[in-house]
C-alpha cells in the first residue's frame, strides 16, 4: 500500500505511535482496573475526572504548552516537552 | 457495591469508530505530517520541524484573524442563545399553531450555506438588494463592500437569521419534555413566571442549552461559506476569519505547510473551547459521593 500521499516522517510516526500506545494502555487498564474509570474529584476547580479525562486534559494541555512555548519564546522545544511531562504528572496525581 | 461492567456494548461503537478513523483520524494525521514539512508539490517534502507553528503563532495575521473569529462567535452566541430561548418560551405548546411554528422555524435550516450567503449577498446590495437599497434610501450609509461595520452587521444578522431556529427547536424540545406536574406544583406554591423559568424551565433545559451552545460555538467558530460568499473576507481583511484565512493560505497561496500548522492550531482551539463549555455546563451533574447524576 502506497502511503506516500500521507507524507509520513519518522518523528510523526513516533508521535502517533506514542499516542496510540497510550490509548491502548488506557483501554487495557479499563478492562484490568475498571475502578479507575469512575470519576473522582480533583484539586483543580474540584473537577470530577475519570482516568480518561485526565489523559485528555494532559494531552490537550501539553499541546497548548508547546504552542505557547513556540509563540512566546525562541528556545528549544525540549523544555516545553519537560514542562508538559511535569504538567501531565500533576494532572494524573492531583487532577 | 462493585459495579458490573459489560463490555459487549463496546463492539456496537466499533463501526462508528472505524468510520471516524477513515474520515477524520487519517486525514488529521496527514495534516499533522504536512505541518512539519515544506512541499513544492509532486510529493516532495522537506522537514522543517516546528517552524511553521512558530511562524503562524508569532504572525500578526493569525492574531488578527483569531480575534475576529472570537469576536464573531461571541457576538452570535450572545444574540442567538437568549433570542432562541425567548422565542421557544413564547411558542404555543398545543394546537395546530405548534406545527406551523415548527415548520416556519425549520425553514432557514433547510437552506444550504452557500445559498444563504448568496441570498444575503443580493439582499444587502445597495444597487438591487431590498435591504441595502432601502437603508440607503432612508439615508443610512450602508455598504457592506466598503464599510467595515456594515459588513460585520450583515454577517451577524445573516447568521442570526440562519441559526437562531436551531436554538429555538432545541429549547422547544427541552421545554415540552418537562412533565406538567412541575408546573402544577409551581402554581400551588404561587410561583411567579420568573421563578418558574429560573427554577423549573432553565434547569430542565440545561442539557439542550449545552448542546445548543456547543453546536453554535463550533459552527460559528468554523464559519466559512457565508462570509466567503457575502464579503469574501473584506472590506480589506475586516471579515477574514480563521477559516477564510486558512483557505486563502492553503488554496490561494498554496502554502500547504503553514496552512496545515494553522489547521492543527485551529483544531486544538476548537477542542479546548468545546471541552471548557462542556465541563462548565455539566459541572453541577457531579455529586461529591463519587457518582454522576
Amino acid at each position: 500500500m502506497d502511503l506516500s500521499w500521507m507524507a509520513w516522517t519518522v518523528p510523526t510516526v513516533l508521535f502517533f505511535s506514542a499516542i496510540g500506545s497510550v490509548l491502548a494502555l488506557m483501554a487495557s487498564l479499563y478492562f484490568l482496573r475498571p475502578n479507575g474509570a469512575e470519576p473522582r474529584p480533583g484539586l483543580f476547580f474540584k473537577l470530577a475526572t475519570t482516568r480518561g479525562d485526565r489523559l485528555f486534559i494532559s494531552l490537550l494541555g501539553s499541546a497548548f504548552i508547546h504552542l505557547a512555548w513556540l509563540g512566546a519564546t525562541g528556545y528549544d522545544l525540549k523544555w516545553a516537552a519537560a514542562a508538559s511531562l511535569v504538567y501531565a504528572a500533576i494532572v494524573f496525581w492531583w487532577g | 457495591m462493585q459495579k458490573t461492567h459489560d463490555h459487549k456494548a463496546l463492539w456496537l461503537v466499533a463501526p462508528a469508530l472505524l468510520l471516524v478513523a477513515f474520515t477524520a483520524v487519517i486525514p488529521l494525521m496527514t495534516v499533522v505530517n504536512y505541518s512539519v514539512q515544506d512541499t513544492f508539490g509532486n510529493n516532495q517534502f522537506f522537514w522543517v520541524g516546528a517552524e511553521w507553528y512558530r511562524e503562524i503563532l508569532q504572525s500578526d495575521r493569525f492574531h488578527a484573524a483569531f480575534l475576529r473569529q472570537i469576536a464573531f462567535s461571541a457576538t452570535v452566541l450572545a444574540i442567538e442563545i437568549p433570542l432562541g430561548l425567548a422565542i421557544a418560551l413564547s411558542m404555543p405548546k398545543k394546537g395546530i399553531s405548534v406545527s406551523v411554528c415548527l415548520v416556519l422555524m425549520a425553514l432557514p435550516l433547510l437552506i444550504p450555506w452557500n445559498v444563504v450567503g448568496t441570498i444575503w449577498q443580493i439582499f444587502a446590495r445597495v444597487d438591487i438588494g431590498l435591504l441595502g437599497y432601502t437603508l440607503n434610501g432612508l439615508g443610512v450609509d450602508y455598504n457592506y463592500t466598503q464599510n467595515v461595520g456594515a459588513a460585520w452587521a450583515t454577517l451577524i444578522i445573516m447568521d442570526v437569521w440562519h441559526w437562531t431556529s436551531l436554538v429555538v427547536l432545541l429549547c422547544y424540545a427541552g421545554l415540552v419534555a418537562i412533565p406538567p406536574v412541575y408546573y402544577q406544583a409551581a402554581r400551588i406554591d404561587g410561583a411567579s413566571r420568573w421563578a418558574v423559568f429560573r427554577y423549573i424551565e432553565l434547569p430542565k433545559m440545561s442539557r439542550v442549552l449545552l448542546i445548543a451552545v456547543l453546536l453554535r460555538f463550533m459552527d460559528s467558530f468554523m464559519i466559512y461559506t457565508e462570509p466567503f460568499v457575502v464579503t469574501g473576507g473584506g472590506p480589506g481583511n475586516a471579515t477574514t476569519f480563521l477559516s477564510v484565512d486558512l483557505v486563502k493560505m492553503a488554496i490561494g497561496q498554496f502554502d500547504l505547510g503553514p496552512a496545515a500548522a494553522l489547521s492543527v492550531i485551529y483544531f486544538l482551539i476548537v477542542i479546548l473551547v468545546s471541552w471548557a463549555f462542556y465541563t462548565i455546563m455539566t459541572r453541577e451533574d457531579f455529586e461529591p459521593s463519587g457518582g454522576v447524576r
